[in-house]
């Protein structure tokens, strides 16, 4: 992977790594509180199916993972956990944050022990909102992480310039370039 | 003079033989096994720290707080309506059961008490919420000894009644439905014959667990004679619940109590189990799904008209006073202790939760068992880290 090192990566061949990359995601799942168990009704429930969307759930641990969803509630005692199982994750990596607290602290915004949003501790890419968001929320969220990951430059990630769009192919997403995409 | 069959009695001369070879051959170096944070065997974020010899555990002390939100401390600074929004967030698979015993303490103190048709749709959401938590818990069980297929068919099931309780409240997970006189709305068109149907479908799916995890062999003997809490201890330890009575005690707050809901106008009996091991209370809980569709089905049956709510000011405020109310939750005794200095908001709320109190027979518990066993015993124990931490 010379190419890559150099920073310069054909874009045909980026376009097929990131096909490829976004319908094998691997998703560690952080089951913190409420949010996990509608996690688990999308990932592990016959009705919301995730792997049709080619989402594995269920590594046996965040080394073999490229997404990760912190669903609930995060709170003090817990964040230096997430940060060492975040660092343990290997590049690429994505991160959706799941519920209201995840995202800002929801119902326990003024609560002495809860961090007032994961993104403090490590870089989201998508938000979902909710208290709990519903599991279609959730897949909506993934649907939106792979539309970023398709059009996303491979080189910049490995210069690590965060996610940086490939083209303007999708003028909402160019748009925005690094800033994290909320669902919903 | 009991009989015992050849294999009872081979177990046990293995198991002896096991023993001795720890404790005289392999004079192991203690080793410090932690479990948690984050495991994928314990659902939340329990952190168990065990100190093994071989594969015994001689020492083992649960570490809780990773899931503390500060919740009676909240209650402080929220007003009485909305600590329901707060408090059913405590017990996530069972929300509506959280509210109902704290609005019933707000009740008595405010000298309220709801109409008979409010009365009646509580229990009727009381006892949906418990089928929703359990079920749960019964798919959850097979994930924990390695057997996936359970959750699928809990979580199939599971759907129907989260449906129902959504076509009620609005709320999938956390309705907020209770209010102080009352509820919020009255039923929706068709949730009697909906749930008449869902109801069915859970006493089949109670039967397909049946036959496909409490028949299994692998799984009674991963259970069968494991994690043994016997009455006494179980009493000392302050154990509510499916927990208490599945070491015999014949205990149940929804019988033995008068309160303001509507179990007494069903006919269900209370399950025990002599035998306090993992299997008696899975066993035990599997049970009491059934007696609930039971009693979900009777007081569809009797729903008394009226109105669902009773006159009670706009801006709530609770006179001087101090009460205590508790309830049969799907996870044991939940009470609050609610104080309050004629406010708009509670001056102090105590919360007991069941899971707490479950799991501190822990330490005295998993003495001695081997290691595979620890997430057996911590899965029958059945608790929710909302629930321990608050």
């Amino acid at each position: 992977m010379g190419l890559v090192d150099r920073g310069r990566l054909p874009k045909p061949l980026t376009t097929l790594f990131n096909m490829g990359r976004s319908y094998s995601m691997w998703v560690y799942q952080w089951g913190l509180a409420c949010c996990a168990i509608e996690m688990g009704a999308a990932f592990g429930s016959p009705r919301y199916d995730v792997m049709r969307l080619g989402v594995i759930p269920l590594p046996a641990s965040p080394r073999q993972a490229d997404l990760v969803v912190i669903s609930g509630t995060v709170t003090d005692k817990m964040a230096p956990a997430i940060k060492r199982l975040y660092e343990q994750m290997p590049e690429p990596k994505y991160v959706i944050s799941m519920g209201s607290c995840a995202n800002c602290g929801g119902p326990y915004w003024d609560s002495y022990s809860v961090t007032k949003g994961v993104d403090q501790i490590i870089p989201v890419d998508v938000y979902v909102p909710g208290c709990p968001p519903r599991p279609e929320a959730l897949l909506e969220g993934i649907v939106l992480l792979q539309q970023r990951i398709k059009n996303e430059d491979m080189g910049a990630r490995w210069r690590g310039e965060g996610t940086v769009p490939m083209s303007a192919v999708d003028g909402e997403s160019a748009e925005r370039g690094g800033v994290p995409v909320v669902a919903g | 003079m009991t009989l015992i069959g050849d294999r009872q009695q081979l177990s046990y001369i293995a198991a002896q033989a096991a023993d001795a070879r720890v404790n005289v051959e392999l004079e192991t170096e203690g080793m410090t096994l932690n479990i948690g944070p984050q495991h994928p065997a314990t659902h939340g974020t329990l952190r168990i720290i065990a100190r093994l010899d071989g594969e015994q555990v001689v020492w083992a002390e649960p570490s809780a707080g990773y899931m503390h939100r500060g919740y009676e401390k909240l209650t402080e600074v929220r007003t009485f309506p909305q600590v329901t929004a707060l408090v059913n967030r405590i017990d996530w698979l069972g929300s509506f059961a959280n509210e109902v015993p704290f609005i019933l303490a707000a009740e008595k103190l405010m000298g309220v008490e709801a109409t008979p048709r409010a009365q009646h749709i509580r229990t009727i959401l009381f006892e949906l919420s418990r089928i929703a938590n359990v079920s749960l818990f019964l798919g959850d069980l097979g994930v924990q000894l390695g057997a996936v297929t359970p959750v699928f068919f809990a979580f199939r099931d599971r759907e129907y009644v989260l449906n129902l309780i959504e076509a009620a409240t609005g709320g999938r997970f956390h309705p907020n439905f209770d209010r102080i006189g009352g509820l919020k709305d009255d039923l929706p068109a068709g949730f009697i014959d909906e749930t008449r149907s869902v109801m069915k479908k859970l006493r089949n799916f109670c039967d397909e667990i049946e036959n496909l995890l409490f028949g299994n062999e692998i799984f009674q003997s991963r259970t069968r004679g494991i994690g043994v809490i016997p009455k006494e201890v179980a009493l000392q330890y302050g154990l509510s619940g499916a927990n208490l009575r599945a070491s015999g005690v014949d205990w149940d707050l929804r019988r033995d109590q008068k309160i303001a809901m509507a179990w007494d106008k069903a006919d269900w009996k209370v399950i025990t189990h002599p035998d306090g091991d993992s299997f008696a209370r899975c066993w035990v809980r599997l049970q009491e799904v059934r007696e609930s569709t039971r009693i979900v089905d009777q007081l569809l049956d009797t729903i008394p008209g009226g109105p669902v709510m009773v006159k009670v000011p706009k801006i709530i405020k609770v006179p001087e006073g101090e009460a205590w109310v508790s309830t049969e939750n799907p996870l044991g005794e939940m009470g609050y202790y609610v104080v309050s200095k004629n406010d708009q908001g509670p001056f102090r709320v105590k919360i007991r939760s069941a899971s707490f109190n479950n799991i501190s027979i822990v330490p005295w518990l998993l003495k001695g068992v081997y290691v595979p066993d620890i997430i057996t015993i911590l899965a029958s124990l059945y608790f929710i880290l909302g629930d321990i931490d608050r």
